[in-house]
C-alpha cells in the first residue's frame, strides 16, 4: 500500500465521519448565534437517530424514516426553546435533561418495540440510504492520482452527505444575506436592539431552535440510515459535544465549522488507522490521546492561547422585554 | 416578566414548588411507562417496595444515595459561586485515581482507619485537581466553564481509560481494572447502623462512607453560610458585579470554589472503589456526576435539601433494578428518563408553576385580610 492510497483511505473515513458532526454542528450554529446555548445537540441527534431507524424499520421507507428523525428532532428543540425562551429557564440545565430524556427513552422504547437490546431491525436495502456512484466512477479509478480521487473520495457516498456539504454555504447564504440570517444574528448579540426594531426576539429565536432541529434531524438520520443499517443504543457516542466542540473551534462561523468538523474528523479517522502502529520519532502514540485531542485542542482555544474564540454576546441569557 | 415573583412562605418555596415540579417529572415518566404497555402504578409499587421492602434493599438505598450527596453537594458548592461545574462525572473519575493510591499502597500493611483518611485526602485532591484547571482557565482566561468541564470528562475518560490498561492493571490481567485491594483498602460496612432500626443490611454495601457524606453536608452548610469564603461565594453568585465593587477577588473564590466542587466529586469515589468493588474498574462513575446537577437543583443548593433528594435518586437507582427485573420490559434505564424528566422540571422549568401558585397564595393573603377586615369593624 503506498502513501497515496493510504491518504485517499484516510481522507475518505474522514468524511464519512465528518458528516453527522457537520450536520450538528451547523444546528448549533443556528441556534447559539440566535443567542440560545444548545448542549442538548447529542440528544437531538440520538432521539432523531431512534426515530429514524425506528420508522424506517416499521415503513421500510428511508424517506419517511427521515421526515420522522426530522419531527423528533424539531419536536426535541421546542422542548429546549420552551424551556429557554419562553419559559427563560436555565439553558444548559435544559439541554442537559434532553441529553438525559432522549438517552433513556431510546433504549426503553427500543427494547419494548424491538426487543433487540436496544437496537432496531436492520434496515433492507429500500429502507436506508444508498452510496452515489458518479457516472464512470469505476472506469476511472485506475487512472494514477486523479482516479481515485474522483471514484473515491467525490463519488461514492450517500446523499446526505453531499447534502451536509452543501449545507454549509446554504447556511452562509442564509445567515450572512438573508434578511432573516441578519436578524438571528442581531438577536444573539443585541436582542434589545432587535425588538425596538419591532421585531420580535421570541419567534426569531423559535425560529432559530427550529432550523437547529432540522439539522440535528439529518444528523441523526445520517447515523442510523446511512452509516449503518439501523439504530444502536448511544450511537452518538459523543458525537453531539465534538460537534458542539467544532463549533466553538470554529468561532461560530460557517466555514470555520466545515474545516472544524473535517479536522476532528480526520483524527478519528486517524487515530482508528494509527491503533498499534509506532510513529516516527515519537513511538507509538495512546489511541486514547488521539480520541481526546479535539478535546484537549477545543480547551486549548477556549484558553485564548490559539486565537480567541468570542461567543455570541447575547448567548444563553433569557431575552426580558423591557417595560 | 422584569419583575421577579412574588415571595412565597418558606414551605411553599422549599417544599411545595419542588414537590409539584417532582410530581410533574414522575407523571410524565408514567406516561413512558404507558407507552412501553405497563401499568405505570405496577411500576410504582415496585419501585418503593424494591428500594424500602427490605434492610437489604434500604442498604442499597443508601450506598447509592452517599454516592449522590458528594456529588450534589459538589455541584451546589460551584452553584452558589454562579458556576455550573458539569464535569462532575470526570472529577468524580479522577478522584478514584487518589483512592486507589492510597489503596494500593497501604492496604496490605495498614487497617482501614488509617488507609481512609490517605485515600480522602486522594480522592479530594485528585478531584480537585482535575477542577482547578477549568476554574482557572475560567478566571483567567475567561473560558466558559461550562463548555471546559464538559471537555475536561471526555478527556477524563480518555486517561482513565489509558491508566485502567496500561499503568495500574496488574501484570498478566486482561481486565481494565487494578487489583483487587487487602482488607486495609476496604471500607467497614454500616451493619450497626441499620440493625438498630432492627433491619438486616444483607450483602448491600452500605459503608462508613455515608457518615462522611454527611459530615461533607454539614461542613458545606457551615463554609456557604457561616464563613467569610462562603459569603463571597453566595455574593458572587447573586451578583459578579456587586462582587467586584466590594473588592472580592473573583478570580481567586472562583478557582476555590472550583476546587472544592471539585473534591466533593472526587469524594464521591471512596463509595464504590472501597465501599463496594475494592479495586478501581473502568467507568465506576457511572453518570453519578450527572445524577449531582438533578440532586443540586432539588434540594435547591441546601444541604439540607440535597439529603433527601440524593435519598430521592438512591430510591431511584435500586428500586429501579427491582423494577428492571419485576417487569422485564422495562430496564434501568428508566431511572435515566426520570433524572432527565427532574432536571428539566426542576432545573430549565422551575418557574413554570410559579405564577400558578403564587396566584393561589396572593388569594388567599386577600381573603385573609379582608377576614381581617371585617372583623375589626
Amino acid at each position: 500500500m503506498d502513501f497515496f492510497h493510504v491518504l485517499v483511505v484516510l481522507l475518505e473515513s474522514t468524511i464519512r465521519v465528518s458528516v453527522p458532526l457537520v450536520f450538528a454542528a451547523l444546528a448549533g450554529l443556528f441556534t447559539e448565534r440566535a443567542g440560545v446555548f444548545d448542549i442538548g445537540l447529542e440528544g437531538k441527534m440520538l432521539g432523531a437517530a431512534f426515530a429514524a431507524g425506528a420508522v424506517a424499520a416499521v415503513t421500510q421507507s428511508v424517506w419517511i424514516g427521515l421526515i420522522a428523525a426530522i419531527l423528533i428532532s424539531v419536536l426535541l428543540s421546542l422542548v429546549h426553546g420552551y424551556a429557554s425562551i419562553t419559559q427563560r429557564g436555565n439553558q444548559i440545565v435544559s439541554g442537559v435533561a434532553i441529553n438525559f430524556i432522549v438517552a433513556g427513552s431510546t433504549v426503553i422504547l427500543g427494547e419494548a418495540w424491538f426487543r433487540q437490546g436496544g437496537r432496531t431491525p436492520a434496515l433492507a436495502e429500500g429502507a436506508r440510504f444508498q452510496i452515489i456512484n458518479f457516472p464512470g466512477a469505476d472506469a476511472i479509478r485506475e487512472v494514477p492520482i486523479l482516479g481515485p480521487i474522483y471514484a473515491d473520495l467525490l463519488s461514492g457516498h450517500f446523499l446526505l452527505t453531499y447534502l451536509a456539504f452543501a449545507m454549509v454555504p446554504v447556511s452562509w447564504w442564509i445567515l450572512y444575506r438573508t434578511r432573516f440570517g441578519l436578524r438571528l444574528r442581531a438577536v444573539g448579540e443585541n436582542p434589545g436592539a432587535v425588538d425596538t426594531a419591532g421585531i420580535s426576539v421570541i419567534w426569531l429565536r423559535y425560529r432559530a431552535v427550529i432550523c437547529c432541529g432540522i439539522l440535528c434531524g439529518f444528523a441523526g438520520a445520517y447515523l442510523s440510515l446511512a452509516m449503518t443499517a439501523g439504530f444502536v443504543k448511544g450511537m452518538t457516542a459523543g458525537k453531539g459535544y465534538i460537534a458542539l466542540a467544532a463549533l466553538i473551534f470554529a468561532k461560530w462561523r460557517p466555514k470555520n465549522v466545515m474545516l472544524a468538523c473535517l479536522l476532528f474528523g480526520f483524527l478519528d479517522a486517524l487515530a482508528i488507522r494509527l491503533q498499534g502502529t509506532p510513529l516516527p520519532l515519537v513511538g507509538q502514540v495512546p489511541v486514547q490521546l488521539m480520541q481526546a485531542l479535539p478535546y484537549i485542542l477545543t480547551v486549548i482555544l477556549l484558553a485564548g492561547f490559539i486565537g480567541k474564540a468570542i461567543p455570541p454576546k447575547a448567548g444563553g441569557v433569557p431575552y426580558v422585554k423591557e417595560r | 416578566m422584569s419583575t421577579p415573583y412574588a415571595k412565597l412562605p418558606g414551605w411553599v418555596e422549599y417544599g411545595l414548588v419542588p414537590l409539584i415540579n417532582l410530581a410533574v417529572a414522575f407523571i410524565v415518566a408514567g406516561l413512558v411507562v404507558l407507552l412501553v404497555g405497563e401499568n405505570p402504578f405496577e411500576a410504582a409499587y415496585h419501585l418503593i417496595n424494591g428500594a424500602f421492602g427490605r434492610g437489604e434493599y434500604i442498604g442499597f438505598t443508601l450506598y447509592y444515595a452517599t454516592t449522590f450527596i458528594f456529588t450534589g453537594l459538589s455541584v451546589a458548592v460551584a452553584f452558589h459561586c454562579g458556576l455550573f461545574n458539569i464535569g462532575g462525572e470526570g472529577q468524580a473519575y479522577v478522584g478514584g485515581i487518589g483512592v486507589a493510591l492510597a489503596c494500593l499502597w497501604l492496604d496490605q500493611t495498614m487497617p482501614w482507619y488509617v488507609v481512609f483518611p490517605i485515600a480522602i485526602i486522594g480522592s479530594a485532591f485528585f478531584g480537585a485537581l482535575w477542577a482547578f484547571l477549568p476554574g482557572w482557565l475560567q478566571a483567567k482566561r475567561g473560558s466558559h466553564i461550562v463548555i471546559t468541564t464538559i471537555m475536561f470528562n471526555f478527556i477524563a475518560s480518555s486517561l482513565m481509560v489509558y491508566l485502567l490498561t496500561r499503568v495500574l492493571k496488574p501484570l498478566g490481567s486482561m481486565a481494565p481494572q487494578t487489583r483487587t485491594f487487602a482488607e486495609g483498602g476496604q471500607l467497614p460496612k454500616l451493619d450497626w447502623l441499620l440493625s438498630i432500626f432492627g433491619l438486616n443490611i444483607g450483602t448491600a454495601p452500605f459503608n462508613i462512607s455515608f457518615l462522611l457524606a454527611l459530615a461533607a453536608a454539614f461542613a458545606v452548610w457551615v463554609l456557604i453560610w457561616r464563613t467569610k469564603l462562603g459569603y463571597e461565594m453566595r455574593t458572587m453568585g447573586h451578583s459578579p458585579s456587586a462582587a467586584r465593587y466590594a473588592g472580592i477577588r473573583e478570580s481567586r473564590i472562583t478557582v476555590i470554589a472550583m476546587m472544592i466542587s471539585g473534591g466533593l466529586a472526587g469524594m464521591m469515589a471512596l463509595n464504590p472503589i472501597m465501599g463496594e468493588q475494592f479495586r478501581m474498574q473502568l467507568d465506576f462513575v457511572q453518570g453519578a456526576g450527572f445524577v449531582g446537577i438533578a440532586v443540586a437543583l432539588m434540594g435547591r443548593s441546601h444541604p439540607g435539601g440535597i439529603i433527601p433528594a440524593a435519598i430521592l435518586f438512591g430510591v431511584l437507582y435500586q428500586g429501579g433494578a427491582e423494577i428492571a427485573f419485576e417487569m422485564p420490559s422495562i430496564s434501568r434505564d428508566m431511572i435515566v428518563i426520570i433524572q432527565g424528566l427532574v432536571i428539566l422540571f426542576a432545573g430549565a422549568l422551575e418557574n413554570m408553576f410559579r405564577p400558578a401558585i403564587t396566584r393561589v397564595f396572593a388569594m388567599r393573603g386577600q381573603r385573609a385580610a379582608a377576614v381581617v377586615q371585617t372583623k375589626g369593624a
